[in-house]
Order: structure tokens, then sequence, then C-alpha cells
């Protein structure tokens, strides 16, 4: 199993400098890929704009989006602006699209949010045919597993404990044998960790999360903020058949890059 | 601490009797409506497992409720006639009404302050708590209150059930199942004292109604049960506490708890009776609460710690009582089931029992079923006392007889990927799609059986015999979801230019991107008939022991079956019958080339899993059509895929079911596949009846 890190890009308190060292380090460290998530209206870095910013200042790390929601954009655009970054950073792009989960982001982007997972399918298709960078889907309904099974790489999880993905891995596969696609998905798991102050990670997630109601405070008891539990979790991953784990920052701190790296080769 | 608990049944009692354990310095009220000594139901049931973790969190009400209890490790199943007796099954009871007396007294002992006949609504003062936990059951007040923000749903599941006690001692936990003019009624019934028996009856709800049960009064419907039951009940009575007819009502909700207040048992959710968790379910989550605020003092954060551990755990046996519920609702079409293989689909069906397991617990039934299935497939033969487990026993259809009931489907199209499947031993072997014409393929990779085609197959099939296994071609035509790109980028991607053009029952196209085609006229229709048979002809001559025609996911003669798919004004649309024309036109001319001592089956979507698309009632009816239009002998259970944006169910054997329902209501030998991955899985789908044979997706195709 490969270990990618995230990008601050959704963290309060990122500013360019940050953003663009900790690229650096993470190109430089053990990590397989550098991810960023997507939110339209929440204070944050726009991902395939962010990754470009990445794709300037790294030459080796893997560059992918776990997910970029789909249906708020312009499907030409997207593919062009994927595509572009694809020429900047050679061959290290992921693309992982998924509808997303909050409606005021649809709002903003004056997007209905009905119809959003048969517009996904209508994106993915054409990323499929005219490109060649890998592509994720994400979502957990049979809908969207059947979506990522009939037109992309594999499936991206929008994370938990390794049983959830577990549970969830089985029916992405058995969404790939349904559709008669040979080998096997592709796929990628998610966690959020905090090794310096557990608490404004924790602060963080329940206001990322906030429009969930109940459920941010299960996230946010989830953030990994020991060395030992991101081991565990790592460890569980790996048996639950995890391709590529991308643990995501919860704090805009630059010494948490080489936190995770000294936890990941201790 | 302060914590307010409102409704004294198990798990309110024992989360008061765990924390005042802890910390004695809480100060715990349970606040209940009714009496101390009033009570609904019987007897509850706990097993070995649960008795482990009550024996872990309080050891005296441990001894108290083991010493009471009625223990027994056999499940009866009184079927057409004759008693089935399962062992090693571990199973332990208590009344109700013993059970919240003993942990009363304990709470009493620990200085919980229990009020009782106290009416509490959600506005009411619970008092000034740091911690208020709603365990006022299944109608929880406190749940419908904070419905939108717990996100509760609450559902009616299963069929009619009452839950009547008797004085009949029964030795075992013993299923009935009795038919009657109006539909099969069963019983699920277990002792849990010295005299008496929990004894619920359950049927399907159109069962009820026609039985007249729906105008009965108490007294009605218990003597119209004690008749129905008498031979069971040997002269024993059916007692009455209330015992209405209800419907079963499955609780979920999305988080379980709201601000400082936090559901726990029945109130947060339920698992259909006839897996009997009910009461566990409640205790485990008592004791869960419990530990939680050792672990943390921060009540949030033992609240979040809480719900972490119990939902997974809360889900899956809701997912195993899901199946349970389904199983009891469809059994009446369980009857042409033999007895032991009735009783071994009985004790799996909730899917937390597989042959393997079973194996463990009663050595003895396993193994008379792995001989009466062998006996089955071997007529004329004496059967066989040791005899190999369901998925390796031979198998006889459409004047096949195959060495084991293992499926594999190679990943490439070469003739030759079939051997190393045959090689690797399974029984037969499915090639992947053929197409029949070349326009018909899906993409270029895609086989067809031309003239010069069939010297190639019939190498490959001389080397699959060899092995000892039998080839069955999986013939069809691509339709609308023809002329796409190779599946190692993805499927129904469309390819463009370089594609050709396509065809289908009308001219709607069948994914984003994919080509519009052209809907077949008489003239077409014509010419893919005698292309099918021409096709069918070269295939016997190339040595298939088996055709598969493709009626499923989409394809050409699919595209015709389903509404979704089918908009044709003519004699080929409309009515289900019109949609079945070509179809069983194309299966009439196939019948006639291929020869009557091979098998002919077919691959079916007996449901869209789309909306206002074929269901599965119309899926079925298909089913029969072409069965009773003869010569089919197997049916490839699939679904779906019929058009592009689905609502497929995704799981571990995600068709099992639905193979199980073709196979026992349409009365046709099924294969399925689904996602099964482990020979457990398949002995437990054979030697439950769920199908004939079992397509199998090994997690690594590389291990020899």
């Amino acid at each position: 199993m490969r270990v990618g890190i995230g990008l601050p890009n959704t963290t309060p308190g990122t500013d360019g400098p940050l953003f663009l060292e900790w690229a650096r380090r993470a190109d430089g460290g053990p990590f397989s890929s550098l991810a960023v998530l997507d939110r339209l209206v929440y204070d944050s870095i726009e991902p395939l704009t962010a990754l470009t910013a990445a794709a300037a200042v790294t030459s080796r790390v893997g560059l992918a989006t776990t997910i970029v929601i789909g249906p708020l954009r312009n499907t030409a655009l997207l593919a062009k602006q994927a595509a572009s970054l694809q020429t900047i950073a050679g061959r290290r792009v992921t693309l992982g699209l998924s509808v997303g989960a909050r409606h005021d982001d649809y709002r903003a982007a004056g997007v209905d949010h009905r119809g959003r997972g048969a517009r996904l399918s209508e994106q993915l298709a054409q990323l499929r045919g005219d490109h060649d960078f890998q592509l994720l889907a994400g979502g957990a309904s049979g809908a969207a597993l059947a979506r990522m099974a009939r037109y992309t790489d594999g499936y991206v999880h929008g994370g938990g404990p390794p049983r959830a993905f577990a549970s969830v891995a089985a029916k992405a596969q058995a969404a790939w044998s349904d559709l008669g696609r040979p080998g096997r998905p592709q796929l990628w798991g998610q966690g959020y960790f905090a090794l310096g102050d557990a608490a404004r990670g924790a602060a963080y997630l329940r206001d990322y999360y906030a429009f969930t109601g109940g459920f941010a405070d299960k996230i946010a008891a989830g953030n990994l903020t020991t060395a030992r539990e991101v081991k565990d979790f790592v460890r569980g991953y790996v048996a639950a058949g995890c391709d590529e784990l991308v643990l995501l920052p919860t704090v805009a701190d630059i010494d948490e890059v080489d936190r995770l790296a000294e936890v990941l080769a201790g | 601490m302060k914590v307010s608990v409102v409704g004294a049944g198990p798990a309110g009692l024992y989360l008061g009797i765990l924390l005042a354990k802890a910390d004695p310095a809480h100060e715990i009220r349970v606040m209940e409506r009714n009496p101390p000594d009033a009570t609904f139901g019987w007897g509850v049931v706990f097993s070995e497992e649960t008795l482990g973790a009550l024996r872990d969190a309080d050891q005296p009400t441990y001894m108290e409720i083991t010493d009471t209890f009625a223990r027994w490790d056999t499940v009866d199943i009184r079927y057409r006639g004759q008693i089935l007796r399962s062992g090693g099954h571990s199973f332990s009871a208590i009344a109700r009404k013993q059970l919240l007396l003993i942990l009363q007294r304990r709470c009493h002992e620990l200085g919980v302050k229990l009020e009782f006949g106290v009416e509490v609504d959600a506005s009411s003062d619970v008092g000034p708590a740091d911690l208020v936990v709603a365990a006022d059951g299944v109608n929880s007040v406190f749940r419908r209150r904070w419905a939108e923000e717990l996100g509760s749903v609450v559902e009616p599941q299963g069929g009619k059930y009452v839950w009547f006690g008797t004085d009949l001692v029964l030795d075992a936990f013993t299923f009935v199942f009795r038919d009657t003019e109006h539909g099969l009624f069963q019983v699920h019934s277990y002792p849990f004292d010295e005299r008496t028996s929990t004894f619920i009856v359950e049927c399907p709800e159109a069962t009820w109604r026609q039985a007249g049960l729906d105008q009965m009064d108490e007294q009605e419907s218990i003597a119209f049960c004690e008749r129905l039951f008498a031979e069971d009940l040997a002269g024993h009575r059916l007692l009455s506490n209330r015992s209405v007819w209800l419907d079963f009502l499955r609780v979920s909700n999305r988080t379980w708890h709201h601000g400082n207040v936090v559901l726990l048992g029945d109130a947060a959710h339920t698992a259909h009776f006839s897996i009997g968790s009910g009461t566990k379910l409640a205790m485990e989550d008592a004791t869960s609460l419990a530990n939680a605020f050792v672990r943390h003092r921060d009540v949030e954060a033992a609240i979040v710690d809480y719900e972490l551990e119990r939902q997974p755990v809360v889900e899956r046996a809701q997912q195993a009582a899901d199946d349970s519920a389904a199983y009891f609702e469809r059994v009446g079409h369980h009857a042409q089931l033999a007895p032991i293989q009735f009783a071994f689909n009985l004790l799996t069906r909730s899917g937390r029992i597989s042959h393997a397991n079973l194996q463990l617990r009663d050595a003895e039934l396993v193994r008379s079923l792995d001989s009466w299935l062998d006996g089955a497939a071997r007529p004329g033969a004496p059967p066989r006392a040791l005899a190999p487990p369901p998925a390796f026993a031979p198998l006889s259809v459409g004047g096949l007889t195959l060495a084991n009931r293992i499926v594999r489907t190679p990943q490439g199209p070469e003739p030759s990927s079939l051997v190393p499947l045959a090689r690797s031993g399974a029984g037969l072997v499915l090639t992947g799609l053929v197409a029949i014409t070349p326009e018909g393929r899906t993409s270029v990779e895609c086989p067809t059986l031309d003239d010069d085609h069939v010297a190639p197959w019939s190498a490959g099939l001389d080397q699959v015999h060899a092995e000892g296994a039998r080839a069955m071609l999986r013939m069809g035509h691509a339709g609308r979801r023809g002329a796409t790109a190779p599946a190692d980028r993805g499927i129904d991607v469309p390819l463009g230019p370089g594609g050709w053009p396509v065809v289908s029952a009308s001219a709607v196209p069948y994914g984003p991107g994919s080509p519009r085609p052209r809907a077949l006229t008489q003239e077409d229709m014509a010419r893919l008939r005698a292309a099918f048979a021409a096709a069918a002809a070269r295939a016997a001559q190339a040595g298939f022991d088996g055709l598969e025609l493709d009626m499923a996911h989409g394809y050409l003669l699919a595209s015709f079956l389903s509404p979704l798919s089918n908009r044709r004004e003519d004699d080929y649309g409309g009515s289900l019958a019109n949609r079945l024309r070509f179809p069983l036109e194309v299966l009439d001319e196939v019948r006639r080339e291929w020869p009557d001592d091979r098998l002919l089956a077919v691959r079916l979507s007996v449901t869209d899993w789309a909306r206002h698309g074929l269901g599965v009632d119309e899926g079925f009816e298909i089913a029969r059509a072409l069965v009773a239009a003869g010569g089919v002998e197997l049916v490839h259970v699939e679904a779906g895929q019929t058009v592009a944006e689905g609502q497929p169910e995704y799981r571990r054997g995600f068709l099992t079911a639905l193979s199980d329902r073709v196979r026992s209501e349409v009365g046709v030998a099924t294969l399925v596949g689904g996602y099964l991955t482990t020979v457990d899985e398949l002995h437990t789908v054979v030697g439950a009846g769920r199908a004939d044979l079992c397509l199998v997706d090994l997690a690594d195709p590389e291990v020899a």
C-alpha cells in the first residue's frame, strides 16, 4: 500500500508560502501522492489550482484530487484544467471525482443538485474518452459504485475506520465484477491526522463537517492524533486491501509533514 | 455526573447498574411510566457470546440471570410432517419479567433511583441532568421529538406477528411451519423457564387477511392459532399477555444523540425478532455507553465514542435481520425443498451461519445435507454416507452432467483462456459475451463465432473436455451497448470514430455519449433471427456443451424486455407479451439448431434496478415464459444494467437472494454470480438451494 499526504487546501491559515513548502517537503518525503479536497463555499484553495501550484514545485510525488466535485464544473473546462495539469506535471495526475455532499456548493455554483449523479456519469464518460490520466470516483450508493466501475480506474473512499473502508471496498469490487471489468479496481482510502495540536484539528473538522450535524463529532473523534493511532490505521488499511491511503492534515502547520513522515518511517 | 434514564427496560436498568458500579458518585435516576412488575412479551433469548459479555460487565447479575435460565443447544424444525433437529447452537433464555426483577434489585443495591409510574414525554422535566438517556423503547418519545435531527427511519418489516406464551415446555428452539389454504404460517418458539415457552406466530400480511385474522378479536385469534398448531402444542394452551397481531417496526437513526440526549436499545435501533437479538443489542449498548464514560470524562466525547463503537455492530445485525425477515416473508415459496435442504436454508437465512460455521456446530446435519445433495445429483445410484460438500457435488442439468457446481469465466476473449479455468477445478467454464455478428460486438475485443472461428474454439474445447470440465457459450448481441472502447479503460465508453452503427428495440441511446441506435425493423429482426440460429449451429459444431442466450444487462434481447429501452408501438412493444415476442422468436430459432441433448440456458436481468423499469414480478413472469416455451433448463440470474443510471444493490453475493427466488418461484435451475469469492459461500448457496451453479470471483485468481 502506498501512503500519500493531503495538501492543506481546506484547512484555515494556509497561505501561499506554507502551501508550497508543504508540497516541497512532501515531494522529498516518503509520500506517494499529494491530495486535495474540494469545497466551494468554504475558506479553501481551489483543488486544480492547488495541484497546479504543487506541480510547479515538485517533481516526483503524485498529484490527486480526492475528490473534486465534478457536477459543479463545466466538463470541458475541467478536462482542460486536468489536461493542463498533466502537461505541467507529467504523468503524475489522478483525478478523483464525486458528487460532493453539500447543497450550498451547488447553490453557489448555480447548478441543480438534482440529476448530479447522471451529470457526473456524463463527465466521467467524457473524461475517460478523451484523456489518459488515472480516473477515480467516489460515493457509496449502488449507482455511484456502478458509475465508478463503468468509467474509471478505481474507487476513492470518503474516509473512516478500516472496517468501514473494507465494507465499501467489497462493494466496489462487486460492482467492478458486475460490469465485467478485467482485473480489480484501484482502491483509495482517506483519513485525517493532527500530530501536533489535536484540539485545533478537531475544531477544524467540527467546523468543516458542521453541515452533517451529529456526524461531525464522529469524524472529529476519528482524527488520528498519536503515532500509534496512525500506525494502527495504516495497518488496518493494508489489511483491508487498500492500494493508496491518503492522510489528510487538519492543522496547517508545516511541521505536520515531518511528523507524519517520521511516524511512517518508524 | 447526573444521569436521567427514561425507560426501565433491560437497557435502561443495565446502564444504571454499570454506571453506578463505575462511579458510585454518579447520581442516576431511572424513570418508567409502567409499574415495576408490568411487562410485555414473554422470554428473551441470549447467545453464548452475549452471556460472556454479561459476565464481564457485572458478575452478580450474571450469576442470578444464569441461575434462572433455560438453556438448550438444539434447533427443531417441524416441516412437512418431519422434525429435523440441529444441535450445537447454545442458546439461553429468561423470562423478561424475571430479568427486569433481577436488574431492578441490583439497581436498588447500587443506589440507582428507580421511579415507576412516571409519565415522561420529551418536554417533561427529567431533572438537571448532564446526560439524558432515552431507553424508552421502539416508540421512544425522545426519538420522535428529535426525529429530524436524529435522521430517524421507522418502517414496518416482514409479516404480521403475534407474541404468545404457552405452558408447553419445549426442549429446543422450535420452528414450526404449517401450511393452510391461505398460505404458510410459522412459529418461532423457545422455552424460557421450567413452566413456559415463548410462542411467536408469523405469516405474510396477505395470508393473515385471507385467514380472516384481521377481523378476529384476541380470543378468536388465540383459538385460531391453537387449532392450527394443535399438533405442535400437544394439548397445551396459548397464553396471552395483551397479545395482538403487530407489524414489526424497523428503527434506525443516522445519529444516536442530540445534545446531551442519547438513544439506547430499541429507541436507537431494532432488529427483526426472527434473529432474536433485540435484548442482546440493548444490553450491549448499555455496556458500551457505560464503558465510554470510563474512558472519557466529557459527556460529548463519551457519547461519540459509544456511537462509533455500536453503530457498525448494529448495522451488521440489522443487515442479518433484514435478510432473515425477508426469508420468512417468502418462506412459503420454499415448499418444494426437501426437508434437509429446507432446514439448511432456514439455518443459513441471515448470512451469519454458513456451511463452514454449521459444520462446527452440527457436523452430522451438514454431512446429511452433503450426502442428500450428492444423491440427488446421481439418480439411480445408491446414496453415499460420505459425500463431497455442496459446491463439489455433481449436477445433471439439461442432459449435461457437470463434475461440480463451480463456474468460471475468463477475463480474456481467446478460446484458449478457458483451459486454465477448466484446469483450476471448475465444472463448467462460461465464455464472455460472444457476438452473433460483428455488429453485435461490445468492442473490437469481443469475439464472434464466424465460420473461421469454429476451429479455434473447437481446439480450446477439446482441452477443456480433457480436463473433465464442460463449456458453455454465452451468445448474444450487444445491441445499443455495442461499438464501445475496450473494457480495460471502462465499459460503455463510446468508441467514437471507428465505431459502427448500433441497433436496439428502440432508438434510445444507452448512456452518456453512446450512439443513438436504430430501432430494428421487421427485416432486421428476420435477419437477426437467422444470425442467432446460424451462430447456435456453429456453437454446436464447435463442440460447446451448453449455450447461454444473453437476455441480460441491456443487450439487444434485453432491450426488448424492459419498458425503459423498448418504446415500440408495434407488436414488439407495449405489453409484456409483446416485449417478449422477439426474444421468444430468437429462442425458438436457436432451439431448432441447438442439439436437444445439450444444455440451453438464458441469462436474464430479472429486475432493472431502475425507476419505472422492470421489477422482479415482471422479471419472474419473463423467466416463466422462457421456461414454458420449452428447452430452457437453466436461468443465469442477473439484475440491472438495463440502463446506465440504475440503482444496483452491491454487496457480497448481491444476486443470491434473487436467484433463490427465481429457483423457488419460477421453478427452474439457476446459475448465479454476484461476487461470490469463497468456496464456503458456494457451499452455502448451493447447499441451501439458492442456486444450482455458482459463478465464482476469486480474489487472487493467480493462486493455483
